[in-house]
């Protein structure tokens, strides 16, 4: 009896704490609400946004809804994000490897790279690189091409458009390769399992990947053209790139902050990992007569990446909610036009900054998720 | 001497190789170092694109040359390892080698040669250097903000006395340093608090603080007089029924003429700015967010499922948002939530937020120093008999806490890092500050000086916060 209320009793006491206050806040609100004339509701949404924003993905004017600007402002990020993960993963990965490298120097470079860009505040890089080394770049005007076709101005980076006929035909091919590809490697397992024969899967995955595509070009009536861009000039000082895809100095100047900053911590999570693989493991495969790029296939690597993958993504959702700090460059991710422009208008502040909460937190506890259940399938099961 | 194979450098040539290969090696640095420190380009007479990659190609075979196993001469031997043991290798160590020369003369002609530092306007800068005579005029501003600058010693004088009183822990004696914990965990933030909020904004609270220090002071003499069973007690009340007494009963009007320090003007949160603000708002920060993300730490593993719930969602909500919302939450959500008449200073608000951010992240390294203490600590203090908070306060925390320091410090180092956003609800610490001025229709043009000196400022205080986390780590290390 006395236990049982020294368990109930602090729990209680803890719920009526948590009950209290969010009480006390909702009962504020509500009256907050009634003083000032605000009605709560997510109505609004449907109603037209006439907000205009610089840069969408998706068709966007004044006209639509403010969901739609939501949609853009999400895309936006999302954007953002995955060029900033495939950046920063290439370049972490660099970097981890070269800092275990044998070159002196290049561990030394890399060790530099790591402890500078690791120790500066991401806003501070962000404003560095949009206000003082983006600006720095050519009038349109007076940029040369980079390769003939890129252009790097002042106002953006401009590069060439694909336009693809029968994109469909291409796109099956690819999936028809993958497919492909899955099905040779169980095949090649199972040869394996039962013969001990290895077949030369990689090789023919590559030929796949190469020559399936190739062929829908050559039979399937697959055709791709690129669309270059044209200076042209506006009025006697104004000039503008025209055609082509064109990407504003904000979302350049956030990519690259974000991913040589992420590209730090990604390069010490794949130190780490390397360095967490015993030395007795190499040698112990080694010895059972496993040539050096099955070490690394069979033996380093799976027990590496269990060490690495958890922290990175980590570091990828770490990327994701930074991206938030586009609103101080005015690049339009979701809380500069959603929780700012958005907000402005409508004034229902307790709306749409829960939405915008809910919709990085939705993306985090899903990640997590998905990482808890990974994490907890390639464990070592000790017996 | 045996015959030569230049495609195979063997030991038997080895001062012909050697001879060779760092002549070839030399010639090709000597030829990057002309080209960027007196821009003499040495290879001319060849077309530009061969003449761009002919240092590569000569050190490459350089290198080549002198790549000799166990040579017997213990400093070629040493480079080889170290920068030469490959071809792929040796091409990287050249490529460093001529990035570093080739970046030498315009970093120091940018920071130092063509920098200016004189004057004290904008005409001054008129070479291709940096213009550190922008830093200079406006330095007050990115220390101090807008605080006016008549005031600023009392800035200053804060931050002078509390780096003494924090320093205490180095000349403790060992009679007092049982009381060192209790004084940094308590007393220590205490007095800073004091310090910030009623020196540094001034004014008229100072009233308040004249009667607590008259209360103290006179407890403590009496305190003297009481029996030692007693004090206690004594301390926990009497101080405060003494500055009650104080304020309200007695002295009222004598002493508001005696609180009155002439010259300790108000100075608004809103006029706080520049680097002082960032240490004010790392420094609570780091003090709130703390035991706070122990509470929860513990919550999250307490038996109790409703409080372990909790605390779950408490972390995982905090974890899961941007910063940049957290501080839009409290900007423009948080005075919605509470009374119409009351009202919160942006300051504090901010604070509040960035500790309850960052308290999530300390509770899961927290948790993860908790989990890492082997059963057995808990079965051994849980059999001498002691409850939870006897176990955890003498057993398990002082453990691990030990084992997360690394963890804690990256929180407290991502802590110092994110102050910069305070810019979403108008506060402007030093990057704020920088933007401000950078607009000033005066000073147009000098984006970049400012960004590298607060970048300076933020690596070197970053960079010895790492270091000296790294110490801590070395110095608690115990051998399991």
């Amino acid at each position: 009896m006395d236990l049982k209320l020294q368990k109930i009793i602090p729990q209680l006491i803890t719920v009526l704490v948590v009950i209290l206050v969010f009480g006390f806040f909702t009962y504020n609100a509500q009256i907050n609400m009634e003083n000032r004339g605000i009605d709560f509701g997510y109505g609004f949404l449907s109603q037209e946004s006439s907000f205009d924003v610089q840069f969408s993905l998706i068709e966007y004017d004044g006209s639509h809804s403010y969901f739609r600007a939501y949609l853009v402002g999400l895309l936006n990020t999302i954007l953002v994000s995955v060029i900033g993960i495939i950046i920063a993963t290439i370049l972490g990965v660099i970097v981890g490897v070269a800092r275990l490298s044998p070159n002196y120097l290049i561990k030394q470079f890399a060790a530099f790279y790591v402890e500078f860009f690791r120790n500066i505040p991401l806003l501070l890089q962000i404003f560095f690189w949009y206000f003082a080394a983006l600006r720095a770049l050519p009038l349109p005007q007076d940029a040369d091409a980079i390769l003939g076709v890129f252009f790097l101005t002042i106002k953006g980076l401009y590069v060439p458009a694909f336009i693809w006929e029968n994109l469909n035909v291409f796109l099956y091919s690819i999936i028809a390769a993958i497919i492909a590809i899955v099905v040779i490697r169980i095949h090649a397992r199972k040869v394996q399992e039962t013969q001990g024969k290895q077949l030369p899967v990689f090789w023919i995955s590559v030929g796949l990947i190469f020559i399936l595509p190739l062929l829908s070009f050559l039979i399937g009536g697959v055709s791709l053209s690129f669309e270059i861009p044209k200076l042209k000039q506006l009025a006697t000082t104004s000039f503008k790139y025209e055609g082509g895809i064109s990407l504003p100095p904000e979302l350049i100047a956030l990519t690259l902050s974000l991913a040589l900053y992420t590209a730090t911590f990604i390069a010490e999570c794949v130190r780490a990992g390397i360095q967490g693989v015993g030395k007795g493991q190499k040698e112990a495969a080694a010895s059972i007569g496993l040539n050096p790029n099955q070490v690394l296939k069979l033996v380093v690597m799976p027990q590496a990446l269990r060490i690495i993958i958890p922290p990175t993504t980590n570091q990828y959702l770490n990327l994701t909610k930074n991206s938030s700090l586009a609103a101080a460059i005015a690049y339009p991710d979701l809380v500069l036009v959603f929780a700012g422009t958005a907000l402005m208008q409508t004034g229902k502040a307790i709306e749409i900054v829960s939405i915008t909460m809910l919709t990085y937190l939705s993306l985090s506890i899903s990640i997590s998720i998905l990482m808890n259940w990974y994490n907890k399938k390639i464990a070592i099961k000790e017996k | 001497m045996s015959k030569i194979n230049f495609l195979k450098p063997d030991k038997d040539n080895l001062t012909t190789f050697l001879y060779m290969g760092s002549f070839l090696f030399v010639i090709s640095v000597i030829d990057v170092f002309l080209n960027s420190f007196f821009s003499l380009n040495i290879t001319g007479f060849l077309p530009a694109s061969l003449s761009f990659i002919i240092p590569i190609i000569l050190g490459f075979i350089g290198l080549y040359f002198i790549r000799i196993e166990h040579s017997g001469n213990k400093l070629l031997d040493q480079l080889n390892k170290n920068i030469n043991t490959s071809n792929f290798n040796a091409i990287l160590s050249l490529l460093i080698i001529f990035i570093i020369i080739k970046s030498i003369p315009p970093v120091l002609s940018w920071f130092v040669v063509d920098a200016s530092f004189a004057g004290d306007s904008k005409d001054v800068c008129s070479g291709t250097g940096a213009c550190w005579t922008y830093i200079k005029v406006w330095f007050r501003r990115f220390m101090y903000g807008m605080y006016p600058n008549a005031e600023q010693w009392r800035i200053n004088l804060s931050f002078i006395a509390l780096a003494l009183l924090g320093s205490v822990g180095y000349f403790a004696t060992e009679k007092f340093k049982k009381y060192l914990t209790l004084y940094y965990v308590v007393i220590y933030p205490f007095i800073a608090f004091l310090f910030i909020f009623f020196f540094i904004s001034g004014g008229p609270i100072f009233f308040d603080f004249s009667y607590g220090i008259i209360a103290a002071v006179i407890s403590i003499i009496i305190g003297f007089f009481i029996p030692g069973r007693f004090k206690f007690y004594y301390f926990i009340f009497v101080p405060i029924t003494l500055y009650i007494a104080l304020k309200y009963f007695i002295f009222y009007e004598e002493l508001i003429e005696l609180g009155k320090l002439d010259g300790l003007n108000w100075v608004e949160t809103g006029a706080w700015g520049g680097l002082s603000l960032t240490f004010i708002i790392s420094f609570f920060c780091l003090i709130f967010c703390f035991p706070i993300g122990m509470a929860f730490a513990l919550g999250r593993r307490s038996d109790f499922p409703l409080i372990r719930y909790i605390s779950i969602g408490f972390i995982e909500f905090w974890r899961g948002v941007p910063l940049i919302t957290v501080l839009f939450m409290s900007a423009v959500m948080f005075p919605m939530f509470l009374p119409a008449d009351f009202f919160i200073d942006k300051l504090v608000r901010c604070i509040i937020a960035i500790s309850l951010f960052e308290a999530a992240y300390v509770a899961e390294v927290i948790r993860g120093g908790l989990q890492a203490l082997p059963r057995g600590q808990y079965e051994a203090a849980k059999s001498l008999g002691m409850g939870y908070w006897r176990m955890h306060i003498f057993v398990i925390l002082p453990q691990a806490l030990k084992l997360v320091i690394p963890g804690i410090a990256n929180t407290f180092l991502a802590l110092v890092k994110d102050t910069p956003l305070i810019f979403v609800v108008g506060l402007l610490e030093i990057v704020g500050m920088l933007n401000l001025a950078k607009t000033n229709p005066e000073w147009l043009g000098f984006a970049m000086e400012g960004y590298v000196f607060a970048a300076i400022i933020f690596w070197i205080i970053c960079y010895a916060m790492s270091k000296y986390s790294y110490n801590l780590e070395q110095k608690y290390k115990t051998e399991r």
